[in-house]
């Protein structure tokens, strides 16, 4: 499939957005059975859009820098009239009379939303395991998860469904899908990109970016999705930055940290390829340094109160009172329960559990107080070593994409799967995952890299540099 | 009320509610507006739908910043923080408040009758919808099914906690009157009790004067001044017996019964939620700057206890009616005709019982009603061109459909009553009842009455009495 650069400039030139639509639909009809990653393909919508920027061009316009590329959305962003379940019972139903900010930029942009994508219910997990409608399957091997929670918004651009996807990151729901799936995957600066319309997971993580197959595509994408938005209080009041204008920049004269807790306990490939992107970036002219930042390994604990803590207030709204499913009890305190029994999954319930007792009088201090005492330091340990060098790496998860059951029964196991991404997320910092070597069974490796808050440019020239060394 | 038995005394904090009177809700762009159809004024974010997010509205900070600085509180950086319990009327199920860094902390109400209660803090809030009930006993628990109109949820809210420094009844009465008073004159709130834009919580315990605070209840549903006197004196009265009787009181929440008056058990500490509260992220810090703040105050106009010391000002040795008088020119803001007819050199005393009585009485239509219209009847009265009862028909008129006094009493034929017109009247009345004159020149001053009756009733009491005792005593 063509890059979604290519197919802007393409279709802006007269090529038809409506037959590169048809394409991936295509697509999208010969895989999705096996894969599993649509839960819902909006054909009517996707046409209807396509033939607008076929009009906008044959009427002499540029149709924007998205001019008839196939996007596909994870099911936790608000498309209106059309479901919006995140991949959970409790959402039976219901259609959001409203679209997230970053659909109206990306329809705007001329983009042509195509579905929904499948994603751990309430984007809890990482495998993708913990939807109500099924897992997804990893396209470059079914037998292995996708990774998660945007598992369907990887495996949708890895299958060429889209060569674009929007996912979203509360602890690394898009770089970990995106190493195991062999894609580039950016966790924005917190306030970078709208959350509204993003349907809660925990608020003071959530962010909402790209999944693309080159870099370029990803920054053309953050750039269209990006910017303040006053809908958005937490939204930074600043443009978008612009990333493809300084994609060549390269790393010379670039300080770059190589971390010793972001690498810690990786299978040996992905050391290996770890190691070798360090050298990439030595040759490209970057300074490369060892170091330690110790308060990184802390992150797994505080992200497992805070998360879950917001979690419990934010799902605490799926009670069956306005929208959704209802189960029917003899009064109102029995309905919300029996509805919240039979609508979230066991993940999800776990997480409220989790999140509740950590906020409860009497818990509050020894485990969210704490955990936001342990944040601050992060905060700070980021900050120091950003003082000497510009940009950090590692990896995006210790392993390749694994098998599915293999972690299922094994909660903390599973959580560990995002043990070098969780940190950005509670620093509200930038990260991008890049494919770079391959691991067990030749599937590829995402390495990490890291940036302090507006690093974004920087970060892109980093990972356009490492990908030109994959010959990409 | 009378002392409370066996030397007890009352200790009353208490908790309002105000609404505020922006045009919208506090964090979404829907109206703020009473009485609309139900579910008419929502949209995604006061719904709380998924994905929906909260943007802080500005002017409902200006609005209770002004209620700070008539507080006299200090205004500090603040936060909001999510209170989390489940009810059909809060569609979030959970309430964003702010808890402990508030806009306003630290002031206090001065009282008419020179009493201070300090105010503890005076925080933002959103209110949540209304649930009707229907069947059973008109509460949640029994009803066969409830309707949730959420036009009220997210309409902003502004909560002032008073220190427990409250000893009667009457105190607490003339501090919510006050209280909702400064309301009214910031322009935060209408104060209409009566349709919920403002609501009272009570905190009640009892002690031996200079004793530690004793157990207190929180007593709930107080929808009007006279609720609130009454439930305190109950509640107080009901913990001295309950402790007396050797029981002992239980910290709880009771609920008012207006018709049994009496309060009773809504739930205890026990049963009380753990509301988990924790910092809302989706809101950032709310800091206003010291331009802001002053932007705020330039617009505060005088407070009702300044405006109270002006008019009193304006009169020798106010009397206890006209000080009543004052309080209810001040209460419902007509000061500027008081004011406007002692500019004009006007009667004051006369003023102010016109403003008390005549446009008190018809406030909806007091838009009709100029200041200048107001003194030119004030002055008439005052020179006897229109008797008192010509001059309240007179403002009777101009409240109804506007326009010029001098007009409005030609219309009616009172100007006909000039010092000519009765002149000649009284001097018939003289030739016609020539013993009585007599008497009346001897000096019999009672007679001067039965002389006003006369005039009266000729000029079917459209003669000014004091005119008439001028053109009596001018023949005498």
């Amino acid at each position: 499939m063509k890059s979604a650069v290519d197919i802007a400039r393409d279709v802006n030139a007269g090529a038809s957005a409506v037959e590169e639509l048809e394409r991936s639909l295509a697509s999208i009809r010969s895989r999705n059975d096996e894969l599993n990653v649509f839960l819902h393909v909006d054909e009517e919508g996707a046409y209807a859009a396509a033939r607008r920027v076929d009009e906008i061009v044959a009427a002499g316009g540029n149709a924007g820098p998205l001019a008839g590329v196939p996007v596909a959305l994870k099911d936790n962003l608000c498309t209106v009239g059309v479901p919006t379940t995140c991949s959970s019972k409790i959402l039976d139903g219901w259609r959001p009379p409203y679209n997230a900010t970053v659909v109206d930029r990306l329809r705007a942009a001329g983009a042509v939303p195509v579905g929904k994508t499948n994603l751990d219910e309430f984007a809890m997990g990482s495998s993708t395991e913990n939807s109500a409608f099924g897992p997804t399957r990893n396209p470059l091997d079914p037998a292995r998860v996708p990774g998660g929670s945007s598992g369907g918004s990887a495996a949708a651009v890895a299958a060429d469904m889209t060569p674009l996807s929007l996912g979203s990151d509360t602890g690394g729901s898009i770089r970990q899908p995106a190493a195991l799936c062999g894609l580039v995957g950016v966790k924005p600066t917190y306030g970078s990109v709208s959350r509204y319309g993003l349907i809660a997971f925990a608020s003071s993580l959530d962010q909402i970016g790209p999944f693309a197959k080159t870099v370029a595509d990803a920054a053309l994408a953050l750039e269209v999705i990006g910017g303040y938005d006053p809908k958005d209080s937490t939204s930074l009041n600043e443009p978008a930055p612009q990333l493809l204008a300084t994609l060549e920049g390269g790393v010379a004269g670039r300080r770059v940290g190589l971390v010793r807790e972001l690498v810690e306990g990786s299978d040996d490939d992905v050391t290996r390829s770890v190691a070798r992107a360090a050298e990439v970036l030595r040759d490209a002219g970057a300074t490369v340094v060892e170091l330690s930042i110790p308060e990184l390994t802390l992150g797994l604990s505080a992200y497992y109160l805070i998360a879950p803590a917001e979690a419990s207030s934010n799902l605490a709204r799926y009670d069956g009172v306005r929208y959704g499913l209802r189960v029917d009890a003899e009064d109102v305190a029995a309905m919300n329960e029996a509805t919240r029994t039979a609508g979230f999954g066991a993940e999800v319930k776990r997480r409220i559990m989790l999140g509740t007792y950590a906020l409860s009088a009497g818990y509050y201090d020894a485990y969210y107080g704490q955990a936001l005492k342990v944040r601050t330091q992060m905060i700070a340990a980021f900050a120091r070593a950003y003082a000497d060098v510009d940009l950090l790496l590692g990896a995006t998860t210790p392993s390749v994409a694994f098998a599915f059951g293999s972690k299922t029964n094994d909660p903390m196991a599973m959580y560990l799967n995002d043990v070098f991404t969780i940190p950005t997320n509670l620093s509200g910092e930038a990260a991008i995952s890049i494919p770079f070597g391959t691991g067990e069974a030749d599937l590829p490796v995402g390495v990490q890299l890291l940036g302090p808050g507006r690093s974004e440019p920087t970060l892109f020239a980093a990972a356009r540099v490492l990908e030109v060394a994959e010959g990409r | 009320m009378a002392q409370l038995p066996n030397g007890w005394e009352m200790v009353v904090g208490l908790e309002v509610h105000t609404e505020l009177k922006t045009a919208t809700k506090l964090f979404c762009g829907c109206a703020n507006a009473f009485g609309a159809a139900p579910n008419t004024q929502v949209c995604p974010v006061c719904l709380g739908l998924p994905g929906s997010l909260p943007v802080l509205n500005e002017h409902a900070v200006d609005l209770a910043m002004a209620i700070g600085m008539a507080l006299h509180c200090t205004i500090a950086p603040s936060t909001f923080h999510r209170k989390n319990y489940f009810y059909p009327d809060m569609p979030k199920d959970y309430q964003i408040s702010q808890y402990d860094l508030p806009i306003n902390s630290r002031g206090y109400l001065d009282l008419p009758d020179g009493s201070r209660v300090s105010i503890e803090r005076a925080h933002m809030e959103e209110d949540t919808g209304k649930t009707t009930h229907l069947g059973g006993s008109g509460r949640i628990h029994g009803a066969d099914r409830s309707l949730v109109d959420y036009n009220r949820s997210g309409v902003p809210l502004v909560e002032i906690v008073s220190g427990p420094d409250i000893r009667t009844p009457e105190q607490a009465r003339a501090y919510a009157a006050e209280l909702r008073g400064i309301l009214i004159a910031t322009g935060a709130s209408d104060g209409r009790m009566e349709e919920g834009s403002m609501r009272i919580d009570a905190n009640v315990s009892v002690r031996r004067p200079d004793a530690p605070f004793g157990t207190r209840c929180e007593i709930k549903n107080l929808n009007s001044l006279r609720s609130l006197q009454r439930a305190i004196e109950y509640e107080a009265l009901r913990q001295i017996e309950l402790i007396e009787d050797g029981g002992t009181v239980r910290q709880e929440t009771r609920h008012w019964d207006e018709v049994a008056g009496e309060t009773s058990t809504m739930r205890t500490k026990e049963e009380a939620e753990d509301y988990r509260y924790f910092l809302e992220p989706d809101l950032v810090e709310l800091a206003p700057d010291e331009a802001w703040q002053q932007r705020v105050r330039d617009q505060l106009g005088p407070m009702p206890a300044a405006r109270r010391a002006a008019l009193s000002a304006l009169l020798s040795d106010p009397q206890p009616a006209q000080l009543d008088a004052i309080e209810v020119v001040v209460d419902l803001e007509l000061d500027e005709y008081v004011l406007a007819a002692a500019a004009a050199q006007a009667d004051v005393a006369i003023a102010l019982a016109r403003a008390a009585n005549e446009v008190a009485g018809n406030l909806e239509s007091r838009g009709n009603l100029t200041t200048d219209a107001f003194s030119t009847t004030v002055l008439m009265e005052q020179r006897g061109e229109l008797s008192a009862t010509q001059a309240k028909t007179v403002l009777g008129d101009l409240l109804v459909s506007g326009g010029d006094p001098v007009a409005v009493a030609a219309a009616r034929g009172f100007e006909q009553l000039s010092s000519d017109s009765l002149s000649s009247t009284v001097a018939v009345l003289i030739d016609a009842n020539p013993d009585e004159w007599q008497r009346y020149r001897d000096g019999d001053d009672k007679l001067a009455q039965f002389f006003i009756g006369l005039v009266m009733k000729a000029t079917k009491g459209q003669a000014n009495g004091k005119a008439v005792i001028a053109e009596l005593q001018a023949r005498r």
